[in-house]
């Protein structure tokens, strides 16, 4: 009985722990999201009214309209990008052992390690060393560098996981490599194309500090967008906006596990 | 046709500092099922590998139906290979699984739906050309495996132990499956395993192989009654190792003697030994039988384990100067014989497939 009733505390302290924990990582995002619909024009909680006049100011604000557009076409080009990029150099790494191929793993896994404000910061000199313009074209080429060790992880690890006699098999009914890439491998590293491409964007959206060095007025990004905002002005704007944010990123996933998670479903089991 | 369906002259593989194939010589007839038999990490998928192209000779030279092939990419090889896992595609479903090497040679669309469809009635899987891999069981995913590699019309089959991962009563009906397909269609067929049993059941002719080396190659019967060294007599099939002296020599045969009883063994294994020389004479169980009272006797020895096995006895014997234990196997049930730790005297069936080996030093 003693020990029921021990196993019985302990399994309610598990519960209000894990229960704490989440209150404590949802916290912020709740406080945001109420403070968004304050009725005054000062970021305070707890609001004293209830409005939806921040969201509509968020939505119409030129400068997070733009930032907007920006944002979704640089993530749409570097996760492409680094897609395609990420993908070759991890069917080459998993393939072949060449001279420098760790050295280019450790280099290419290296952006998990260095802080944004440094590569932003290299990209800005070197851009202003080699004459190019703060345009779109540098940003999304800093946003490659940032997004690609992401890209690359996840393909590496759905080789890892592919069983090589697949292709072994489609070599042996004839097909030459080109053909096994396209018919079998490329096919069965779907998913994961589809999860690197996915993170890739999420994480390029949201990306901050890198972006600050190297966007210029014209070129910013929703987030550096966001923060110009705060500097001048601390309505609850910001809060509206982050709660849209919160909703859409929340949404997008839903959508992708769902999409990924059928893929998953129809197209892999090579469980062996 | 004067040429081999497959031959290989000398080739050798090696990986890093350990050789994997030592120069294998190897000829492969037309519509021959030749099994590559040996414990794991004898080379035997190494050289089915090699003459797949799976892997590079280091060494030698292949030929397959008379034309070099030894630098020959494995898409350009014209073989069927059917893998131990079955490596079907998991996104394509039965037919288009199957219909996989006819696309890649650019056969029309018409024609290959019948090819196909030809090939699913041959391994009796008509009706499952919609279904995916994994909706079907494991006996099912080795026919599909077949279909895809037959339906090409390979010059050679190749199959890498695909009945391992099979229950023992499914893979004793896929065993005779696969002959009879092979027959039918006369196929040549490498095949690769290292169950003895199925090696001898289903092979025209046997290669031993041990640690990179191919020991023989010959007819399940040849194998299994005349092997050729030590290794394969050991390997193929259950063998009493006893221990005996070498008598003499006449020509092609030798006289050895153990216990009370003398036999004729090859004398070609024990070339370089004198008369009298301590020698390892090699008995089948179902060769031994017990003795009559006052016979001469082989051996004698006490009676550990009576081992049913539905249609024979096996008596487990410990007996003094035999390491191990001799093992008898007696048709029939053997009422009343070798009880239980009775003393048994053991002599040899009339004219045993007796062979005689220097002993291990």
């Amino acid at each position: 009985m003693r020990y029921g009733l021990g196993l019985r505390a302990l399994r309610l302290m598990l519960r209000l722990l894990v229960l704490t924990i989440l209150g404590f990582v949802l916290l912020p995002s709740v406080v945001v999201i109420i403070a968004a619909f304050s009725d005054r024009s000062i970021l305070a909680f707890p609001p004293t009214g209830f409005s939806w006049r921040w969201f509509a100011r968020a939505l119409a604000y030129e400068d997070f309209q733009s930032g907007f557009r920006n944002g979704v076409i640089v993530m749409a080009w570097a996760s492409s990008i680094a897609l395609v990029i990420g993908s070759g150099v991890a069917i080459a790494l998993h393939r072949y052992s060449f001279t420098g191929s760790r050295l280019l793993q450790a280099m290419l896994l290296a952006p998990l390690v260095v802080p944004h404000f440094t590569l932003g910061l290299g990209c800005l000199i070197l851009a202003a060393q080699l004459g190019v313009a703060r345009t779109m074209g540098l940003v999304v080429a800093t946003h490659v560098v940032l997004v690609l060790p992401f890209v690359l992880r996840s393909v590496y690890v759905s080789l890892r996981n592919l069983d090589g006699r697949l292709e072994q098999a489609a070599a042996s009914l004839g097909a030459p490599p080109g053909r096994v890439l396209w018919t079998v491998t490329l096919p069965l590293l779907a998913p994961g194309l589809a999860g690197g491409w996915l993170f890739a964007a999420i994480l390029s959206f949201n990306e901050f500090t890198a972006s600050l060095f190297v966007t210029a007025q014209r070129t910013q990004t929703l987030p550096v967008a966001m923060y110009n905002y705060v500097r001048e002005y601390a309505d609850p704007t910001m809060a509206a906006l982050a709660a849209i944010y919160i909703a859409v990123t929340a949404l997008l996933l839903l959508v992708a596990n769902r999409f990924l998670g059928l893929g998953r479903v129809l197209a892999i089991d090579h469980g062996h | 046709m004067a040429t081999e369906a497959v031959r290989l002259d000398g080739v050798t593989r090696r990986f890093g500092a350990m050789v994997a194939l030592h120069e294998a010589w190897l000829k492969v007839r037309h519509g021959e099922f030749l099994t590559l038999l040996g414990p794991s990490g004898c080379g035997k998928t190494t050289l089915l590998n090699l003459i797949a192209g799976f892997l590079a000779a280091d060494g030698g030279e292949i030929f397959i139906e008379g034309a070099l092939v030894t630098a020959t990419p494995v898409w350009q090889r014209d073989i069927g290979m059917v893998f131990q896992n079955y490596a079907l595609f998991p996104h394509m479903d039965v037919a288009r699984n199957v219909a996989y090497g006819l696309a890649t040679r650019g056969v029309n669309k018409a024609e290959a739906a019948q090819r196909v469809a030809e090939a699913l009635a041959l391994v009796k899987l008509t009706g499952m050309a919609g279904r995916r891999p994994r909706e079907l069981s494991g006996g099912q995913q080795q026919r599909v495996a077949l279909a895809r590699a037959l339906v090409i019309r390979p010059k050679v089959l190749l199959l890498d132990e695909p009945f391992s991962a099979l229950d023992r009563n499914l893979r004793g009906a896929m065993q005779v499956e696969l002959k009879e397909i092979q027959q039918r269609l006369g196929i040549t067929t490498i095949f690769v395993t290292h169950d003895q049993g199925e090696a001898l059941s289903m092979s025209d002719r046997v290669a031993v192989m041990s640690a990179g080396r191919i020991h023989q190659v010959g007819t399940p019967e040849e194998v299994y009654r005349r092997p050729a060294d030590r290794f394969v007599a050991g390997f193929v099939g259950d063998v009493n190792r006893l221990p005996a002296r070498l008598l003499g020599r006449e020509g092609d045969t030798a006289q050895v003697a153990a216990g009370a009883c003398h036999f004729t063994v090859p004398a070609a294994p024990l070339a370089g030994l004198a008369p009298g020389a301590a020698v390892e004479l090699f008995l089948r169980p179902e060769q031994l039988a017990p003795a009559p009272a006052g016979g001469p006797a082989l051996l004698e020895g006490v009676v550990v384990a009576r081992v049913y096995q539905g249609d024979r006895m096996e008596l487990h014997l410990e007996a003094a100067g035999v390491p191990g234990r001799v093992l008898l196997r007696l048709p029939g049930h053997a009422p009343g014989v070798g009880e239980h730790g009775s003393h048994l005297a053991v002599q040899a069936q009339p004219q045993p497939d007796a062979m005689a080996f220097p002993p291990t030093t």
